[in-house]
């Protein structure tokens, strides 16, 4: 399967929502093209990232997955302007962000876009309220009080609210790096293995979170995870491996993407 | 697991410099102490060695140094002694301390404490054939009119070798000049400011030994083969009685112990400061080393999982410490060289000038600093090694394992008592004790300070809760954030900015002992020293007695009085007398008696104060006995006194009475009315013009005179200030060192934050205003810890003639404003450090 193949794959399977009825035709939240990253330089010189070329569309729960060391972290902190790139471009909404500069790069990050990581997503000095209202409070915007309140019942952490980080079990600190990464309605967000630290409730908890931002409030969201069940929970899983996306499913069950992602290890074997 | 630990120790070099970096700073003190002492006290001795004969002769009792004049040894005797077998030469000396050299720019050169010497060239070796001085230029003096200059002397005054130098003195002539025809440096090395002029034996004979052939001592070289003790007891044995023979190892010694004597008073000073910096470092290291320890609870807990004990986790923390302790006694040493540099320097612009001698490194130094460095660093890491001991191996599956740190309370009970103890220490020392006073007051401010900074905690939260307001209010989220973390680790913060208060309480002591000094001379003076003009030496050296005379003949001139000083023996024990002409001075002041009559005093009749009544249990009509080198002259108390800014010791005697205990003719002050007729301007130009060509006195005014009488204070706060200053770099330091290990330790909150689009500028800005919390508590406390300080000694010295508290407000705001300053300056490193965290990393670190 060459890249051109996937890039047509995927827009056509953008298409074809027209044709069901729940959804609408989605305009495109952001774009990586031809993204290639390297580490290093000369002999020691990694490629983490090979000529990546994906669309990720608004109002989409995507997955990305991979096995260790496919590049699905480095595609991310790529795609959020975390870190730079060998070649290639990033786009969210119109902003391209390969080509801004510093200051620029950390106004995007926090208009615009929403992170969620594995562990340590929360400021230990601050409350669960003054976490979630951090990117607000740092760009100096009033938050809005009735979508705060909407995200902070959805996320079930009203009573939690004056709590610090550390008087909150894992799973609930997770809620409020979610509820933290919503209220700023940022056009995406990434999130990197955001269960990957969590028992199964706990996770359940927090994807179905995910799942209900993106259903109810249109929500674009990016998601890396290993864990086929986690996947079942997006609209559509896309596969990486040694660099370069190899495969996509939508609609995906536990089941198919557990399929793909054992036909990906025996090529990954191969190697 | 000490390989573990040393491993972890280099993994992190810059953790490593920056723990040891507060060893460093009070290692570098107590070397830079020591070492400036020890430069001081060696380049006298080298200079005691070469100041003495093998075996010298003078007036018995004439090694007390305070004693000016010694009684004159007749030449007749330096023939006698020079006929003694063992005697290869004796040489009569002639020496004066109040010759002064005047520079072409009409300039007195050196003063400041340090005496202007001059001496007889006799050609006669010191001690052990050492030459006493070697000629650098020219050759000596030969006869009248002919001197040679030391040559750091005549460089400083810009004379060359043939022309005409001119002096100022206390001798017999006021003034005279005379032509310049070698210069020559002295074989003891750094003469520490003063001069040496080196004239024939009978100019010098003239000038200070009114003309007669006498001389102030002599010396003794022994043949080859005769030991100093076998001259001496052949000297002894011809002298006639009156007069003794030392040998010149004794003299030396005796010096060297005279002078050690005399500098004490740095060495302790200096000390002193050593250990306030010491206190404040051992403060900056404690907090280091919980840092590192809440830093590291991870890898401990790590270890502690895996299997190591409390205690082996305690003991890689001490090995740690012990590490850093070595490295940092070693730089500190290394830095102590670089403080006495700079303490020299600083001494020097002051008329201690040592710039001749080189940097002494006794083993005591480097002993003291080890043993300080050590000692302190394994002492301040036991508190946190414990700790260390303490992290749950569960922490290590935490993510955001935090050190809980422990109650406050024991701290709170340990510093109230601490404090309570300190005040009472003072109380002690102000109102109670009579002895050791000083001690009980440092020991007490010193145990406040401590108890203060270990509450510091509980009493600095309302300030920086009220920070805290402000900064919430003005810089929103990031405002927020800045005071949380000042609030995370009360003690951390408290600690850095403990540091910091110590040096400000002191300074703010210093600045209000300082200005109410002032206040109370300028009182003093307003209210007693009814004299329109005062003549006097700038830089407290007696001058001739001619000068009054001068003076009393300038047109306008009503009256003149004379006050000299001197220090006699007052039945048996020194005291500085004041001797005074005690009708004209009764014109211009109002003594204040508490008994007696002071209109009384006169050849005979002495005045004492009411200390000085007390100290010796005397009282009006009780007979004592005036003493001065043999001389003795029996006297009655005839009043007992108040001191004031113009009778203003503890002994007051008639002029008379001072000459004839055969006293020099010098006087030290002459206070001057003028006829009511005359015009202020006039008189003060005739004045002046009448000593023109005597530099070595001024005449000034009374508000001019007020503010000589200021200098001092001035001069001696500038010192204090400057060494508080290095107290408070030292707390400034510790301000970034705890800052930038924050950072370190907050890499991942860092990271986080900024990748939700926290701007670099706003990051800067959240640690300055931390910064500024640290600065602020500490400048905050500091200043008000130094008012109470300030107005507690200046309530219990209200009797000894410091009666006005002038607190400057002013001064005290100009504190606080420039601790604000400084807390902002000391973010910009950490700052920098903190904008350059890379995101990703910071995420990634473990
Ligand atoms: N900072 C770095 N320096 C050098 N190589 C790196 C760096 N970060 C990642 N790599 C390499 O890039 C490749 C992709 O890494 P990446 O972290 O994106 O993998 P991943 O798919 O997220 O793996 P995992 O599922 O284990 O998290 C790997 O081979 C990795 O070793
Ligand atoms: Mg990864």
């Amino acid at each position: 399967m060459t890249e051109n193949s996937t890039e047509t794959a995927t827009d056509a399977a953008a298409g074809s929502g027209a044709n069901d009825a729940e959804r609408r035709p989605r305009p495109r939240a952001a774009r990586v093209a031809h993204l290639t990253k390297h580490y290093g330089h000369g002999d020691a010189a990694v490629s983490a990232l090979d000529d990546v070329t994906l669309n990720l569309y608004a109002g989409e729960f995507t997955a990305i997955m991979g096995p260790s060391g496919s590049g699905k972290s480095t595609l991310m902190h790529c795609a959020a302007g975390l870190d730079s790139v060998t070649a290639g471009t990033v786009t969210i909404g119109d902003v391209e962000l390969t080509s801004l500069r510093e200051k620029a790069l950390t106004q995007v990050r926090r208009d615009r876009i929403g992170f969620i990581f594995q562990a340590f997503n929360l400021i230990p000095t601050l409350t669960a309220e003054e976490n979630i209202l951090l990117p607000l409070a740092i760009a100096g915007r009033k938050p809005d009080q009735a979508w705060f309140d909407q995200v902070v019942t959805t996320v079930g952490l009203k009573d939690r609210l004056s709590h610090r980080p550390g008087e909150l079990s894992g799973g609930q600190q997770q809620r409020v790096a979610c509820a933290r990464a919503l209220v700023s309605r940022p056009e995406i967000i990434f999130a990197d293995e955001p269960t990957g630290n969590l028992d199964s409730t706990s996770g359940a908890e927090v994807l179905g979170f995910l799942r209900r931002s993106v259903d109810e409030f249109g929500q674009t969201i990016v998601m890396v995870t290993h864990d086929p069940g986690a996947a079942s929970w997006t609209d559509r899983v896309v596969f990486l491996a040694d660099g370069k996306v190899v495969d996509e499913l939508r609609r995906p069950t536990p089941d198919a993407v557990l399929e793909r992602m054992k036909g990906l290890d025996s090529r990954g074997g191969a190697h | 697991m000490l390989r573990a630990s040393l491993a972890s120790l280099l993994a992190r070099k810059l953790r490593l410099f920056m723990s040891a970096f507060a060893v460093i700073l009070g290692v570098a003190f107590v070397a830079g102490s020591f070492i400036f002492t020890d430069t001081l006290g060696e380049s006298f001795t080298a200079l005691t060695k070469s100041s003495a004969g093998d075996v010298v002769v003078r007036a018995t009792g004439a090694n007390d140094p305070e004693q000016p004049a010694a009684k004159p040894v007749p030449a007749s005797v330096v023939a006698a002694i020079a006929d003694v077998p063992g005697a290869a030469r004796a040489d009569g000396n002639v020496s004066d301390f109040t010759t002064f050299v005047v520079s072409k720019k009409n300039k007195l050169i050196g003063g400041q404490g340090a005496p202007g010497i001059a001496v007889n060239h006799t050609g006669g070796p010191a001690a052990h054939g050492v030459e006493a001085s070697r000629l650098v230029k020219g050759h000596w003096p030969e006869q009248a009119g002919e001197v040679a200059l030391d040559a750091a002397t005549a460089k400083a005054a810009g004379y060359l070798i043939g022309e005409d130098v001119r002096f100022v003195s206390a001798g017999s002539e006021a003034t005279f000049s005379a032509k310049l025809v070698g210069t020559h440096e002295m074989t003891g090395g750094s003469m520490l400011g003063a001069s040496v002029t080196v004239m024939d034996t009978a100019t010098a004979q003239r000038l200070f030994q009114k003309g007669a052939d006498q001389f102030s001592d002599a010396w003794v070289t022994a043949k080859p083969g005769v030991s100093q003790s076998e001259l001496r007891t052949q000297v002894a044995r011809v002298l006639p009685a009156g007069f003794e023979a030392v040998t010149g190892d004794k003299v030396s010694e005796q010096m060297a112990t005279e002078i050690q004597k005399g500098l004490s008073f740095i060495t302790t000073f200096l000390l002193v400061f050593a250990a306030v910096s010491l206190v404040v470092g051992t403060f900056l290291i404690i907090n280091t080393f919980s840092i590192l320890v809440a830093q590291r609870s991870r890898e401990l807990a790590l270890f502690r999982a895996i299997g190591a004990s409390r205690r082996q986790v305690s003991r890689s923390v001490l090995f740690e410490a012990f590490v850093v302790g070595l490295i940092g006694s070693t730089a500190g040493l290394v830095a102590g060289f670089g403080l006495a540099q700079l303490i020299r320097v600083l001494f020097g612009r002051f008329g201690l000038d040592m710039s001749g001698a080189s940097l002494v490194l006794n083993p005591r130094t480097i002993v003291a600093s080890y043993a300080v460095g050590l000692v302190v660093t394994m002492v301040a890491a036991w508190l946190p090694a414990r700790r260390a001991g303490q992290v749950p191996p569960v922490a290590a599956m935490r993510d955001d394992a935090v050190l809980r740190e422990g109650a406050l309370r024991k701290r709170i009970i340990v510093g109230l008592v601490l404090a309570i103890l300190g005040g009472a220490a003072m109380y002690l020392g102000l109102v109670v004790v009579d002895s050791n006073e000083l001690k009980w007051l440092g020991g007490g401010i010193l145990g406040v300070l401590i108890g203060v900074a270990l509450i510091s905690p509980l009493v600095g939260r309302p300030l920086v809760s009220g920070l805290g307001w402000i900064y919430r209010t003005v810089f929103g989220v990031v405002g927020t954030m800045a005071t949380q973390n000042s609030l995370r680790n009360p003690r951390r913060t408290a600690a850095t900015a403990s540091a910091l208060m110590i040096g400000v309480a002191l300074v703010t002591l210093m600045s209000i002992f300082g200005s109410s000094a002032k206040a109370s001379i300028d009182d003093q003076i307003a209210k007693d020293v009814t004299a329109d003009y005062v003549v006097s030496n700038a830089i407290g050296q007696p001058f001739s007695a001619e000068i009054a005379t001068k003076v009393a003949a300038v047109p306008g001139v009503a009256e003149t009085a004379r006050t000299r000083w001197s220090p006699v023996s007052m039945s048996g024990e020194t005291e500085w007398a004041q001797g005074i002409d005690p009708v004209a001075v009764r014109a211009m002041t109002a003594v204040k008696t508490s008994s007696g009559d002071f209109a009384q005093v006169g050849p005979g009749a002495v005045s004492i104060s009411a200390g000085t009544a007390k100290d010796r249990g005397l009282k009006v009509g009780d007979s004592i006995q005036l003493g001065s080198q043999g001389q003795v002259l029996a006297a009655r108390v005839v009043s007992i006194h108040e001191e004031g800014a113009m009778v203003r010791s503890g002994l007051v005697t008639d002029l008379r009475d001072l000459e004839s205990l055969g006293l020099p003719d010098q006087d030290s002050t002459i206070y001057i009315k003028r006829e009511s007729s005359a015009t202020a301007s006039t008189v003060q130009a005739g004045l002046e013009n009448a000593l023109a060509d005597l530099p070595m006195v001024t005449v000034k005014d009374q508000q001019a005179f007020a503010d000589e009488q200021r200098k001092p204070i001035d001069t001696m706060l500038t010192i204090i200030y400057a060494l508080l200053g290095l107290a408070v770099v030292i707390a400034v330091l510790g301000i970034v060192n705890t800052l930038a290990l924050s950072v370190i330790e907050r890499t991942r909150e860092i990271g986080l934050l900024r990748a939700v689009g926290l701007g670099r500028r706003q990051l800067r800005t959240m640690l300055r205003l931390e910064s500024v919390v640290i600065a602020l508590l500490g400048a905050a406390l500091g200043v008000l810890m130094g008012l109470g300080f300030g107005v507690a000694i200046q309530r219990a010295l209200v009797d000894e003639g410091f009666d006005r508290l002038v607190i400057p407000w002013a001064q005290l705001g100009l504190f606080l404003g420039l601790a604000a300053v400084i807390g902002v300056l000391a973010a910009v490193w950490p700052g920098r450090r903190a904008a350059r965290v890379d995101i990703l990393r910071a995420i990634a670190t473990e």
